[in-house]
């Protein structure tokens, strides 16, 4: 049992929720007579939900916060069809399109920060008034009628990376490439690791490496041989560099902190001195450029923009995060957990629909998935063990894993605190009210 | 034995939170038709046991028994003891501001006919009970348009609304203006006419004098004096000498402080309650903390203390109307609380859980976080230099825990304590103001915190505590400041002074203020 715990980091739990994930590829693999694992459905997989995974990236910050986006579908589908306009009705070229989407929703998440931020509306308002003004838009500006884009978009939307180099390999080069560059990143990390824990057994870390690089060079193998021409896909490569840049924006540098810090207990984060007004701005504002990257994306590669993209979006997102591991009540969640969640999310969708089964049930068993994955979170939260995909996720962000007690629901920790209140100062000195931290009326 | 003269009887009350012993063995007998009041300091007790009486802590949570009318009563809730006649009003009142008068007196016993809510007919008893409290407004007003004070006169309108004959009244003048006091006052002796009982916990000591029958006093969970008293011919002395007469013993360490120069100085700051215009919460304070120092500041719950605190630190708390700040001489700004950081200030705040930490935080993210900056290395947060930083905290404020990675809700209130210390500690502030430092946690934890604050003392810092335990403010500080009603009313070397000299300063109103010699 130790000697598992040190190879898996010391937690098992850490690695359930990705012990999940691979056991439902591999069921489905079975199931469908493995049509699961073949190159160009995993190839397929990973374009077709890349955009929805990327607005989890976001939307997991929002949450974060204590906040929601429900706009993020509809932002998504008025920047796809920006850029199909401007590119295919006003002839601009292709990267000056792409940047103008990228500055709408720039602009978008501007306009959802101001209200939040500096008016006070909860962002649940603030973006459900514009999931309906950017649907409208979109349907307005477009005439109800899909407009093509340059092909030059189905690059990143479903491209795959160049061939190049010799041909014994077997493989596409660049997606080798990329496999050996994620293998030395992980041995890297792993050498890294004994500095700090010098009395860990090499044969561990030994064992470690070697488990990792064998799914590294197995999935490495899947994307790069399918049909000629085809690699690990554009969009997929996209993703993983927006999921390291979030990871460590959110985990290693100071406003990362103080997104947690906020979403955690806003008044004592004021009281530290951090500008809880700046962390909602910057988060909503990022949330919408998040949804034009992934607006962007799902019109490369469906070719042309059409009135209704993005509809629902907002909620395979938010399911994904909350699959992921983060609570409601804010301050609890990571990047790397809402992809493990949307990428569920994705082979659920992927196995189903390979197995033959319709949209209609498939949409009640993803229904029904959420509610157990987080019902499962929520019990064990309530029995005071530590909550497990809470823990998994916040550990594998953070990985200094804090002791359980510290993933404890909001709920019972606020509980507790006021227990405790009462406890230690039956007549307190009424502790001047949270609500009235912020902002600073004062000038 | 049954006396026909009593109508509450709550005897041997003893009730144990985990670690506290709040009530120990508290006993106190309520004549019928008598103004009975309770007094104590600030966590002696008071509201807990008002808690136990109206069923907040329903029977069996706690020991003794509640004898009501002579025969012993087991309350399961608020509603089963309302049953019985008995009304808490809350010191934060318990009105919905959206609802009108109407629906607020009658908010959970609904007057209705059928299904329907009848409101004409609620309308008509609730103008019958605002006459009664001689309060004249509209039904139909929306709560959140009356002042306070009506406010107040509604509450207990429904409190008549209940047919009440006991009612208890926790502060109930604490947020009040003179004028609206002496309405209250007023409105409870009319009361007592009528056959209402009352139980006033207060801290204000004219206003026991004024209108008492009976006065009980409670320290530590204990009854220590209970008599009758003549309304208007109370002596305040023996009630303040009952309130603080604990005996002292050795709790604090000892230092021989060297004062240097000033190192800030407040003037004339003042700041407005945040949601009640025209109401200041601090008015005109002035003070000054030296290099070395450790300063206290006493009062009375609402006084103020906290309200300057926060308001000094960054403006955090209500609207800040005017004052100067002087750091070594130099005039400075401090408008948010991230210069108030700059310029080397720090405030650890009372209500530890709520303000001051994130429970989802490790000790290690609670040291550093309002020091983010010392460990930014190219951008990104340095792991190695937090844990470094976190764990030579933690061995030198013996912060008891596996290690710094354990998060901040596994540990005792003494070592959250020290955790909250330490992120203040960090950014190296120049002053430390300390709100309740010491609050719920146990006393060798407290005694680490004294020495503590000495040593920072020491190294030069100017310390500012605030403390509801007037013996912990003699025993730890070089001088005091006495604070009411968000004024200065005292300023005394803490080897002048005595627990009772103090309590008259926290108490002296602006109706009792005499010309206070400012030293």
């Amino acid at each position: 049992m130790t000697t598992l715990k040190n190879i898996f980091g010391g937690n098992l739990q850490q690695y359930t929720m990705v012990l999940a994930l691979v056991l439902l590829a591999v069921t489905f693999n079975v199931i469908s007579g493995g049509r699961m694992l073949t190159p160009s459905n995993l190839q397929n997989l990973i374009s077709g939900n890349a955009y929805v995974l990327i607005l989890a990236i976001g939307m997991v910050m929002v949450i974060v916060v204590g906040h929601i986006d429900l706009s993020v579908g509809s932002v998504a589908g008025f920047v796809g069809m920006v850029t199909a306009i401007t590119t295919t009705q006003y002839g601009w070229p292709w990267w000056v399109g792409l940047l103008a989407g990228l500055l709408t929703g720039v602009v978008i998440g501007a306009w959802h920060g101001f209200w939040l931020a500096k008016i006070g509306i909860p962002g649940f308002i603030t973006t459900l008034a514009g999931m309906m003004i950017f649907r409208g838009l979109v349907i307005w500006v477009s005439r109800s009628i899909s407009v093509p884009v340059p092909s030059e978009f189905s690059v990143l939307g479903a491209g795959y990376l160049p061939e190049w180099g010799p041909a014994f390999t077997g493989m596409n080069n660049s997606t080798l490439l990329l496999g050996l560059l994620a293998a030395a990143w992980f041995v890297w990390t792993e050498i890294g690791r004994r500095r700090d824990a010098t009395d860990l057994p090499v044969w561990i870390t030994a064992v470690r490496i070697v488990l990792v690089l064998a799914v590294i060079g197995y999935l490495t193998f899947l994307f790069g041989t399918g049909r000629p021409g085809t690699s690990f896909p554009v969009p997929g490569l996209i993703l993983v560099g927006l999921v390291i840049v979030y990871h460590v924006l959110t985990q290693r540098t100071p406003f990362g902190r103080h997104i947690y810090a906020v979403g955690g207990n806003k008044a004592a984060a004021a009281l530290s001195g951090v500008n809880t007004g700046r962390v909602y701005f910057l988060v909503m504002l990022n949330m919408s450029f998040l949804a034009a990257v992934a607006g962007i994306l799902f019109v490369g590669r469906a070719t042309a923009a059409g009135p209704s993209d993005g509809t629902m979006w907002e909620l395979d997102a938010i399911a994904a995060v909350f699959i992921g591991g983060a609570a409601v009540s804010g301050g609890i969640g990571t990047v790397t957990g809402s992809m493990i969640g949307g990428l569920v999310m994705a082979v659920l969708n992927n196995g189903l629909m390979l197995m033959g089964v319709g949209q209609d049930q498939t949409q009640v068993i993803k229904g029904l998935v959420l509610l157990a994955a987080v019902a499962f979170d929520v019990l064990n939260k309530q029995q005071g063990r530590p909550s497990l995909l809470g823990h998994l996720m916040r550990s594998a962000g953070r990985d200094a894993g804090p002791a359980p007690a510290a993933t404890a629901p909001a709920a019972t920790a606020s509980a507790a605190a006021t227990d405790a209140a009462v406890t230690s100062v039956p007549v307190s000195a009424g502790p001047v009210d949270a609500a009235d931290t912020l902002p600073p009326r004062s000038s | 034995m049954v006396d026909e003269d009593v109508l509450l009887d709550m005897r041997g009350i003893t009730k144990v939170f985990p670690g506290v012993r709040a009530l120990d063995g508290v006993s106190i007998r309520v004549r019928r038709g008598d103004i009975h009041a309770i007094c104590g300091e600030n966590g002696a007790g008071k509201s807990t046991l008002m808690k136990v009486l109206s069923g907040v802590y329903p029977h069996g949570t706690f020991d003794g028994t509640i004898v009501l009318d002579g025969e012993p009563v087991a309350f399961t809730g608020i509603k089963s003891s309302e049953a019985r006649g008995i009304v808490i009003i809350h010191q934060e009142l318990a009105l919905i501001p959206e609802l009108s008068v109407a629906e607020n007196i009658f908010l959970g016993s609904e007057v209705t006919a059928g299904l329907l809510i009848d409101v004409k007919l609620a309308r008509r008893r609730a103008a019958a009970l605002l006459e009664r409290v001689g309060l004249r407004v509209d039904p139909d007003v929306p709560v959140k348009q009356l002042g306070v004070g009506q406010q107040q006169l509604v509450e207990i309108a429904k409190a008549l609304s209940k047919d009440v004959r006991l009612l208890i009244l926790d502060e109930p003048t604490s947020a009040l203006n003179e004028t609206d006091s002496a309405n209250l006052l007023g409105l409870l002796r009319g009361l007592k006419g009528h056959g209402v009982t009352s139980i006033m916990i207060s801290h204000k000591l004219n206003e026991i004098a004024a209108i008492a029958d009976a006065v009980t006093v409670i320290r530590d969970g204990r009854t220590v004096e209970t008599y009758d008293v003549v309304a208007g011919q109370v002596d305040e002395d023996r009630i303040i000498r009952a309130m603080v007469g604990r005996s002292i013993e050795n709790r604090y360490p000892t230092r021989t402080p060297h004062v240097a120069g000033p190192l800030l100085e407040v003037g004339d700051w003042t700041v407005e309650h945040p949601t009640i215009p025209g109401r200041l919460v601090v008015d005109h304070a002035s003070f000054h903390i030296n290099r070395g120092e450790v300063v206290g500041f006493a009062g009375l719950m609402g006084a103020g203390r906290t309200e300057l605190a926060r308001s000094i630190f960054g403006r955090s708390y209500g609207t800040y109307l005017g004052g100067e700040m002087r750091l070594e001489g130099e005039p400075i700004e401090a408008p948010t609380v991230a210069s108030a950081i700059r310029h080397g200030l720090a405030y650890l705040t009372e209500d530890r859980k709520t303000l001051g930490l994130n429970l989802l935080d490790d000790i290690q993210t609670t040291i550093v976080s309002a020091n983010l900056r010392d460990i930014v290395r190219g951008g990104l947060l340095d792991r190695r230099r937090e844990a470094e930083v976190a764990d030579g905290y933690r061995r030198d404020l013996r912060i008891k825990s596996a290690s710094a990675k354990v998060g901040v809700s596994t540990l005792s209130g003494g070592n959250q304590q020290k955790a909250v210390l330490a992120k203040w500690m960090y950014p190296g502030p120049q002053v430390l103001i300390l709100d309740e430092p010491t609050r719920g946690i146990d006393i060798g934890a407290k005694y680490e915190i004294y020495k503590l604050i000495h040593a920072l003392a020491d190294q030069g810092k100017g310390i500012v505590l605030i403390s509801s335990e007037l013996p912990e403010l003699l025993g730890i500080c070089n001088r005091l400041y006495t604070i009411c009603e968000g004024r200065i009313t005292g300023e005394v070397a803490a080897a002048d002074a005595d627990q009772e000299s103090l309590m008259r300063l926290m108490t002296t109103t602006s109706t009792t203020r005499a010309t206070q010699a400012s030293a």
